[in-house]
């Protein structure tokens, strides 16, 4: 907090000269203030400036939290999972990103809208898929491990490893530098990076059947998953 | 005795046929999908997946939901545990075997306590005390060792491997005292039954959604196999960690 006050005074000295000495001070104040305040009443949401291991440390922690404090998650709700990833865990995501990257040199060939719609149909099909897995946690317990960065990276891995029942699962998070913070694009489970896996499932499905032809197969797909019994 | 023996025989045969007979309706990849050079063996490969696809629905899973129905989470733990804690004296050697003193140490610890404390294996207090589990196998080991991996296979029963990995499996189980060295043939048997349903039963929910997840489970396992490889055979190697793949970006 301390970090960003001083941050945002250096600009305005740039942007509004020297000689404003004593606006910059008040206005340094009321923004220390505003910091202060609002980093009282939100003390666990992150920021903007908040950086890429402390992001998930938060979000992770916090959603944990939250499925173990439910049991309806637990029964395996579908719908209050779903709300559940879409409020904490994919405002920190970037699927566009994602799903550029999975897409590979194929993005080019889809038109904008279907840029979108392949966007949301994958964001879908991976929250359908993953929160039949967050309805299983129950006593695991999550390991962070030091971030090995420099500061001024733009892109950086972060480790964790989710210990259980059975073998632990090492688990990171691909994040990318963005004007609005951090953002998860990709995943490493078990040694596994999301986008790669998809990568040639994309091509596939698209020489065969085109771009057209993946939005479609994942639209069914999703409105499979969505008509289908939950698992337990 | 005899009887058994004679079913057992039968039964192998007819698996023996079932393979055969798959095999050699190969299944034909998906027209027009790009080849991958990782996977020259791609139609035999394909067959060998359906074969284990249906042995997999109507039979492992089958088993595996009645072995969910009769017992108790905490017997399936202990089950678990008990393999889980067999398989740690390999996982020593092994990391013995690849230069890694400071695992093959923490692997030889964890067998202590859990066999002594932990009621010889059926309970896992190693992982919460901090020793961290470990898996390596004869794959692994011949990886570290330099070993290239070699076409992907995918093997009948066993599922995604690669040429190395095959003699690996192979080595697994000629070392593998209980597979191999219990003289009675019958708890033999029983073991490795129970050994393959325990497996099965680790990952009975993450079957089911990779079945969702995948656009084609094919291609989705043996890319992800190919990948795990790689990085568990790269594991706890500091200087040599597997970077993050660099994706081609249209836009940059």
């Amino acid at each position: 907090m301390q970090f960003e006050v001083t941050k945002i005074s250096l600009n305005l000295e740039k942007t509004v000269g020297v000689n404003m000495k004593s606006f910059k001070t008040i206005s340094s104040f009321i923004f220390a203030c505003l910091m202060f305040v609002s980093g009282a009443v939100f003390a666990q949401a992150p920021d903007q400036s908040t950086p890429p291991d402390a992001l998930i440390k938060m979000v992770v922690t916090e959603v944990m939290a939250t499925v173990k404090a439910d049991p309806d998650i637990q029964k395996g709700n579908i719908p209050k999972i779903v709300d559940l990833v879409e409020k904490k865990i994919v405002p920190y995501t970037d699927m566009r990103r994602t799903t550029e990257m999975a897409m590979g040199p194929n993005w080019k060939k889809a038109t904008p809208e279907q840029q979108a719609q392949l966007t949301s149909e994958f964001k879908n099909l991976l929250i359908r898929t993953y929160s039949g897995a967050l309805s299983q946690l129950r006593d695991q317990t999550v390991q962070f491990k030091a971030l090995r960065a420099a500061p001024d990276d733009k892109e950086v891995v972060v480790k964790t490893v989710v210990l259980g029942r059975g073998d632990p699962v090492p688990l990171d998070y691909r994040l990318e530098k963005t004007a609005n913070g951090w953002k998860v694009y990709d995943m490493n489970i078990m040694g596994v990076w999301l986008v790669e896996a998809y990568r040639n499932q994309f091509s596939n499905q698209i020489s065969q059947n085109g771009v057209e032809g993946l939005v479609k197969f994942l639209q069914d797909r999703n409105k499979q998953l969505a008509s289908a019994k939950p698992a337990n | 005795m005899i009887n058994a023996a004679k079913l057992i025989g039968k039964i192998r045969q007819c698996i023996l046929l079932c393979v055969a007979a798959t095999l050699v309706g190969c299944a034909s990849i998906p027209a027009g999908a790009e080849r991958s050079p990782r996977d020259p063996w791609e139609p035999f490969n394909r067959s060998v997946f359906e074969f284990n696809e249906g042995l997999d629905a109507y039979l492992l899973k089958p088993v595996v939901a009645g072995y969910r129905f009769v017992l108790p989470e905490f017997v399936r733990d202990g089950i678990y545990n008990f393999f889980s804690n067999y398989n740690d004296i390999y996982t020593a050697l092994f990391n013995l075997l690849q230069g890694k003193p400071d695992y093959a140490f923490n692997d030889f610890m964890r067998v202590m306590v859990n066999t002594t404390m932990g009621l010889g294996g059926l309970i896992d207090l190693a992982t919460p005390g901090g020793l961290d589990k470990h898996k390596e196998d004869w794959g692994q080991t011949l990886g570290v060792w330099g070993v290239p991996s070699g076409p992907y296979v995918v093997l009948p029963f066993f599922g995604p491997s690669n040429v190395r990995d095959t003699f690996g499996t192979v080595a697994d189980l000629e070392s593998d005292y209980l597979f191999k060295y219990v003289k009675d043939v019958g708890l033999r048997n029983s073991i490795t039954g129970l050994r393959v349903v325990n497996a099965r039963n680790t990952y009975y929910e993450a079957g089911d959604l990779l079945d969702g997840a995948a656009i084609d489970k094919y291609s989705f396992m043996r890319d992800a196999y190919i990948q795990r490889r790689a990085y568990q055979i790269n594991e706890g190697r500091d200087d040599e960690e597997p970077e993050a793949p660099v994706y081609e970006n249209p836009y940059q």
